[in-house]
């Protein structure tokens, strides 16, 4: 594949996310300087003025480079990329969260990947060597492994992180898979890659580090775990 | 294959070579049932190896938080001369 000809469309789906927002998209164009890039805010209608503040990077960056494609009013994530993918004019789609867990700096990597290995999808893993996490007590580690050596035992996904949502996609790739899963939250993600690793897809991944900023107010109590569960026993069954 | 059919299946297959080893084995059959709970057990514990051993392995990013709010100055500077108030965390 041409190098030159590759557009990259980066999906952001925020929430009252005023502040993030303007450091992620100048992050992005500081780490993307030769790349023919893209981004897609798709904002749920914060009341915090998120939007406002697309529209003044807009004046900054051009909105040909950045897109503001709003919706009423906070809707899940699955349908947030479904309805940043109509938008996207790339050949590929990133998908990555807007709190700065997810760093920039970190896309060279996963186009390189991408270009090295001809993968149809590469996605950020935490969990191996060179990757990492900041921010997670013990408890919190724990029950990540946990779930994480359960649901390696149940579903095989040939992936080391399964709930992380920082990937490349091909756009194709991504319209093929999106449709197929029905899921919401986290195990939207899971289900996301156990689909397309069952799909026959070529999957390649790289580390990423991630600073959890939310630390303390993202709890992890026992609906998550039933939830999680669930979700794993979905997977089980219908992938 | 759904994933379940592939777990149920191997479930079969390893039974089968369990029974197929009990019947050869030499221990009393009073005593056979001591063995099933033994596997089970050791299943548990190695199942919580792999949790512990992860645990213990899990690879962390102490100098990422610096290096974030590093980048967070930097790019607060930038929009700041630029003229965009993005405020203050």
């Amino acid at each position: 594949m041409d190098a030159e000809k590759n557009k990259y469309s980066i999906i952001v789906p925020t929430y009252n996310e005023r502040l993030n927002i303007a450091l992620i998209v100048y992050l992005i164009f500081k780490h993307l300087r030769d790349v023919d890039f893209e981004i897609i805010v798709v904002d749920d209608g914060s009341p915090d003025g998120t939007q406002e503040i697309v529209k003044q990077l807009q004046k900054l960056y051009g909105e040909d480079r950045i897109l503001l494609r709003p919706r009423a009013k906070k809707l899940g994530l699955g349908t947030a990329y479904i309805h940043g993918l109509k938008h996207a004019s790339g050949n590929f789609v990133v998908i990555m969260d807007a709190d700065l867990s997810h760093h920039p700096k970190y896309l060279p990597s996963f186009i390189k990947k991408q270009l090295e290995t001809g993968a149809s999808i590469v996605t950020g893993t935490r969990y191996v060597t060179g990757g990492g996490v900041h921010g997670w007590n013990l408890m919190r580690k724990l029950t990540s492994r946990g779930a994480n050596v359960l649901a390696q035992t149940l579903l095989w996904p040939g992936v080391s992180d399964l709930t992380g949502s920082f990937r490349l996609y091909k756009k194709s790739v991504l319209e093929d898979v999106i449709s197929s899963c029905v899921s919401k939250g986290y195990v939207f993600q899971m289900e996301m890659i156990v689909r397309a690793s069952r799909k026959g897809y070529h999957i390649e991944e790289v580390p990423i580090t991630f600073v959890d900023r939310v630390f303390g107010s993202s709890k992890l109590g026992g609906s998550e775990i039933v939830e999680y569960l669930k979700g794993l026993i979905y997977l089980m069954v219908t992938t | 294959m759904k994933n379940v059919l592939k777990l149920l299946s191997l479930l079969v297959v390893i039974s089968a070579l369990w029974i197929g080893l009990l019947q050869a084995s030499i221990i009393p059959q009073s005593h056979t049932w001591l063995l099933h709970i033994y596997f089970i057990v050791s299943l548990g514990c190695y199942g919580l190896l792999m949790v512990g051993v992860g645990l213990m392995r899990f690879p962390t990013c102490p100098q990422e938080a610096l290096l974030l709010q590093q980048d967070i100055a930097e790019a607060k500077d930038f929009l700041k001369q630029k003229g965009d108030d993005v405020g203050s965390d």
